[in-house]
């Protein structure tokens, strides 16, 4: 990964998930109300609206429920990157989330294929959930 | 319900010269496209008291609907900067008619104009794009506008078969309407090979697949019926209108190969009394190529996962069960940006005038507009007619 990409801004919503994936944790927002499980980072749950949320580490599991493997740059900051696959995420616990696959050639990416996470430190407030396959070894 | 059927009529339609325009702003794009739109309609600038426009890209005025009344020499009693992205289109046609409808303006314009080509370096336009996606859960992972509806299309693959043939074919025929229409920013004849072998852009999508990135300007005038049949031209009534707004996030829709659209859509048909059997030609949002194929299911023209197919069958030309973006659509015609979604209610309005030349769909009486937005975040139908019954 090459240039200055867009970092995120650390807001009150998010703080947590944010410190939570620089110490290797996945959050998740479970509703202590509604038993809701939410992504991305709340201040309140989206089913119920209640403020009592909990934030508990996901499995870091999942499976490919969309992809895109990108060859045109959306800007030069990722012209290096480039072939690269953006997935949508189906975590074990149900939410689903956007990322991008690393480790992992384009050509064998297919929907439904398991998914892990690997935590990409890219300074010390920011880590980005990236994610592999978890099945690579057996498909070689 | 309440409803305004039959109630607003669009009376005059404009539009600039799109494709590459170059030396123009975006202001002048609105007003160009406005003064055209008075112009065919026979109303002089002093009767507008409402104008409904959209952001523009290039020129960012932080109230832009004010920028162009301002332009054009008018002070309206109704404005409104409307931004749902690409369902900006028949959104602000809802929002217009609501307004007449509710007595607070009488002769709305609805404009969009921006000169996406020649104001923004495609690189910038790009950029632009990337930077709407959110910058904490989406953008940092390099997720194009484009990859957000390519996932989609690729999920549909997998649900329904659908091919990269199939969507190919959307691009090849809706290439072959902009050569019958004038001034068509694309004007060769692609096959399905040649967008199979185009530059992958985010897979399934290759270059061709995706719409255009262009210059151009289109605007409408809306007024009550019953003023609208003393006007010059035929007046095209609005029978329906439907919006659906389900999530910002792509990560947080229920489905991505079945959208708001079917909710719009099921509104607008509902307000209209008609159903997608009776719609003669219609102007769908075509960003991309399996954007085409998954609205013409949600817009209830084949049923769920049949749109690849359906494609394939001939059945979005003349002569085929709901003919399409007859002038060409953003994929051959013009997409300046927003504007992308305004110029098939342009074109709609031709054929139910029966002004489309050698595009004509014969005997068009109801047609269906929808347009779209933001990976299928924002959805909007509207439903228009000869007769203000339906």
């Amino acid at each position: 990964m090459s240039g200055q990409k867009p970092l995120p801004r650390i807001d009150d919503d998010t703080r947590a998930y944010w410190a939570g994936l620089a110490r290797g944790e996945l959050l998740l927002q479970h509703c202590r109300d509604c038993g809701h499980v939410q992504f991305y980072q709340r201040a309140m749950c989206g089913r119920c609206l209640s403020a009592s949320l909990e934030h508990r580490p996901a499995s870091g599991r999942g499976t490919i429920y969309s992809f895109s493997t990108v060859h045109r740059p959306p800007s030069p900051e990722f012209k290096d990157d480039v072939p690269y696959t953006v997935v949508l995420v189906e975590l074990a616990e149900g939410p689903r989330m956007i990322s991008a696959l690393v480790e992992t050639p384009p050509e064998t990416v297919r929907i439904g294929q398991p998914v892990e996470i690997v935590y990409d430190r890219v300074s010390p407030e920011i880590t980005f959930p990236r994610f592999r396959r978890a099945d690579a070894a057996k498909a070689g | 319900m309440r409803s305004f059927k039959g109630q607003v009529a669009i009376v005059g339609v404009g539009e600039t010269a799109v494709g590459k325009v170059p030396g123009r702003s975006a202001l002048w794009f609105n007003a160009e496209a406005t003064r055209l739109a008075l112009e065919d309609a026979g109303i002089d600038k002093s009767q507008v008291d409402g104008l409904v426009t959209a952001p523009s890209f290039v020129a960012p005025f932080p109230r832009m609907s004010v920028a162009v009344s301002e332009y054009l020499g008018i002070q309206p009693t109704f404005s409104n900067t409307l931004n749902v992205s690409g369902a900006t289109a028949a959104a602000s046609v809802n929002v217009a008619a609501a307004a007449i409808h509710a007595g607070l303006a009488d002769t709305v314009v609805v404009c969009c104009g921006d000169n996406m080509l020649s104001g923004l370096t495609r690189d910038l336009a790009v950029k632009a794009l990337i930077e709407s996606r959110d910058p904490q859960y989406e953008a940092p992972f390099g997720l194009l506008v484009a990859t957000t509806f390519a996932l989609t299309a690729q999920r549909h693959m997998a649900e329904y078969g659908t091919t990269p043939e199939q969507l190919a074919r959307v691009a090849v025929v809706t290439r072959g309407h902009a050569l019958k229409k004038p001034g068509a920013h694309m004007t060769a004849p692609i096959t399905v090979e040649d967008v199979l072998a185009s530059k992958l852009i985010t897979t399934p999508y290759h270059m061709l697949d995706c719409a255009l990135v262009s210059d151009g300007g289109a605007a409408f005038v809306l007024t009550a019926a019953e003023r609208a049949r003393d006007l010059r031209k035929k007046p095209v009534y609005l029978l329906g209108g439907g919006e659906s707004y389900t999530q910002e996030h792509i990560f947080c829709a229920e489905s991505i190969t079945t959208t708001g659209a079917a909710i719009s859509s099921r509104r607008a048909y509902a307000m209209a009394g008609v159903g997608p059997g009776d719609i003669d030609v219609a102007g769908i949002y075509d960003c991309f190529t399996g954007t085409v194929i998954m609205m013409l299911e949600d817009l209830g023209f084949c049923k769920k996962g049949e749109g690849g197919p359906f494609v394939e069958a001939g059945q979005i030309t003349h002569g085929g069960r709901i003919p399409i973006n007859t002038h060409g659509g953003m994929l051959s015609y013009a997409h300046p940006g927003l504007p992308g979604g305004f110029f098939h209610i342009v074109e709609m309005v031709r054929q139910l005038r029966g002004e489309a030349g050698e595009r004509q769909v014969a005997g068009a009486e109801l047609t269906l507009c929808h347009s779209l937005g933001g990976g299928f975040a924002t959805n909007a139908t509207i439903i228009l007619g000869t007769e203000a019954n339906g």
